[in-house]
């Protein structure tokens, strides 16, 4: 038995919203690149749509926020959660709009044939999915292993992203013919680094909820 | 930082009950301490004992050191007016004399040998100046003490600590007996008074606590379970029974 019903209630309240926002991010990031991969236009819209609808989950948790910090005061962990509640969903919705440009370069690919078959770009979009999504329940089930696990992955990402970054020069610098394409395409995979990193974030804050520091490199 | 109080050991007993295990602490001048706990956890009794106060209840008996600029308050030797006055205390419910607001304040200076009506005047002013009254009162000064508000009064008792001049203010929920208002001004004044007091203050309020005091201190049965920064109190406590008092999970 809680002696803070209202306040817990409220807790569960945003972490739910919490869930859902990570849900529609996560999609996102799948779609772009699904939508990337098949050239679906149509799934590349959807994904420019649903932008504002992380938007305005995003408004609607600091909103929540908000009212839960003038009205019950919170303190020690529960002050650090809610805290980190409002960066964390700062960066979700970043992620979105990363996932919204990614979408951007989709249409204005549409008319165009690509110039190579998309392997790692669709990999790496696939791990940065995996990495929010673990991130936000690492932090939502208080573990701390999960979160290490997430915050090491980003260096297979960033791997990732050095590689395309040297096949993509190398390609440009061969025929001129493929600039354009080349200089997207590494855009793209930028925009997924970044994901990634958010993906970082959201793992330093479970250390914070949990410690009360960003010191992350000492869980490794 | 200088150690105003030096705590070492403390232990206290009314009859067979111990109120205070083993408390060591150090209350540093110019600085606000809150004691926090909930009620019977011995915050109160402890605040007693830095001017010693519980000297007037039967069956307590002290054990440990509580040196004041490192002499033992509890020395056989020590002048307890002298230590009355350097350590002055304000209680929850505003308590004024029932005299005018002028003998509230001059009480306890006449009673140390001041006899010069000038000075008498000029300590009236200079506190209630201090206590932020002297814009409300000044018309009033023989008027009765006790026509003013709770706050106001709490106020009043305030200057009447500061008349005697005194080193270390106890408060024992100063403001619990008050509206917002008058809270946040009494709130205010202790920011004020740390340039020349130091204070310790009892409070119920969490919020209080985090917002005027430096360093907090949790107490639980009669022991001290946490004793940092503020800050770190509210916000990165060590203890989990820190936490699960602070956030309201006590119980």
């Amino acid at each position: 038995m809680t002696a803070r019903p209202q306040m817990d209630y409220e807790i569960s309240v945003i972490t739910d919203e919490l869930l859902d926002m990570t849900q529609l991010v996560k999609e996102s990031i799948i779609n772009a690149s699904k939508s990337l991969e098949e050239k679906d236009s149509q799934l590349a819209r959807s994904i420019i749509d649903n932008d504002e609808q992380i938007d305005d989950i995003e408004d609607a948790i600091n909103d929540k926020c908000l009212k839960f910090l003038a009205t019950q005061q919170p303190l020690a962990g529960d002050l650090r959660y809610c805290i980190s509640i409002m960066k964390m969903v700062r960066d979700l919705e970043r992620i979105g709009d990363h996932c919204e440009d990614i979408a951007k370069y989709t249409l204005r690919f549409e008319n165009e044939e690509y110039m190579k078959e998309l392997i790692d770009i669709p990999r790496m979009a696939d791990m940065a999915a995996k990495m929010v999504k673990n991130a936000i329940d690492a932090f939502v089930n208080k573990d701390l292993r999960l979160a290490r696990k997430v915050w090491k992955a980003d260096e297979e990402v960033d791997e990732m992203f050095r590689n395309i970054y040297d096949e993509l020069l190398d390609i440009a610098d061969n025929d001129s013919t493929k600039t354009k394409q080349s200089i997207m395409f590494l855009f793209i995979a930028a925009h997924l680094e970044r994901i990634a990193d958010y993906g970082t974030n959201i793992c330093e804050e479970t250390v914070f909820v949990m410690e009360g520091n960003y010191e992350m490199e000492k869980q490794i | 930082m200088e150690t105003k109080f030096k705590i070492k050991n403390l232990n206290l007993y009314y009859g067979n009950f111990q109120a205070l295990m083993n408390i060591d602490m150090e209350i540093y001048e110019n600085k606000i301490t809150a004691l926090i706990g909930p009620s019977g956890c011995g915050k109160s009794t402890f605040l007693r004992t830095l001017n010693r106060m519980n000297d007037l209840i039967p069956n307590v008996s002290i054990e440990g050191t509580i040196k004041l600029d490192n002499k033992d308050i509890y020395n056989k030797d020590y002048d307890l007016i002298e230590l009355r006055k350097r350590v002055g205390m304000v209680f929850q419910k505003p308590n004024p004399f029932p005299k005018t607001i002028y003998d509230n304040i001059v009480y306890g200076p006449k009673i140390h040998g001041v006899k010069d009506k000038e000075k008498l005047d000029y300590i009236v002013e200079r506190t209630l100046k201090e206590v932020a009254l002297w814009d409300e009162t000044k018309d009033r000064l023989h008027k009765s003490a006790l026509g003013l508000s709770g706050g106001q009064q709490q106020r009043l008792c305030i200057a009447r600590c500061l008349a005697v001049e005194p080193e270390v203010i106890l408060m024992d929920e100063p403001t619990s007996a008050l509206d917002p208002v008058s809270t946040s001004k009494i709130e205010g004044l202790l920011e004020e008074l740390t340039e020349k007091y130091t204070i310790v203050i009892v409070t119920h309020n969490m919020q209080q606590a985090g917002r005027v005091s430096d360093y907090t201190s949790f107490f639980l049965n009669g022991k001290v379970i946490e004793n940092d920064k503020t800050e770190v109190i509210f916000s990165n406590p060590k203890d989990k029974k820190t936490e699960d008092y602070i956030t309201g999970r006590f119980g």
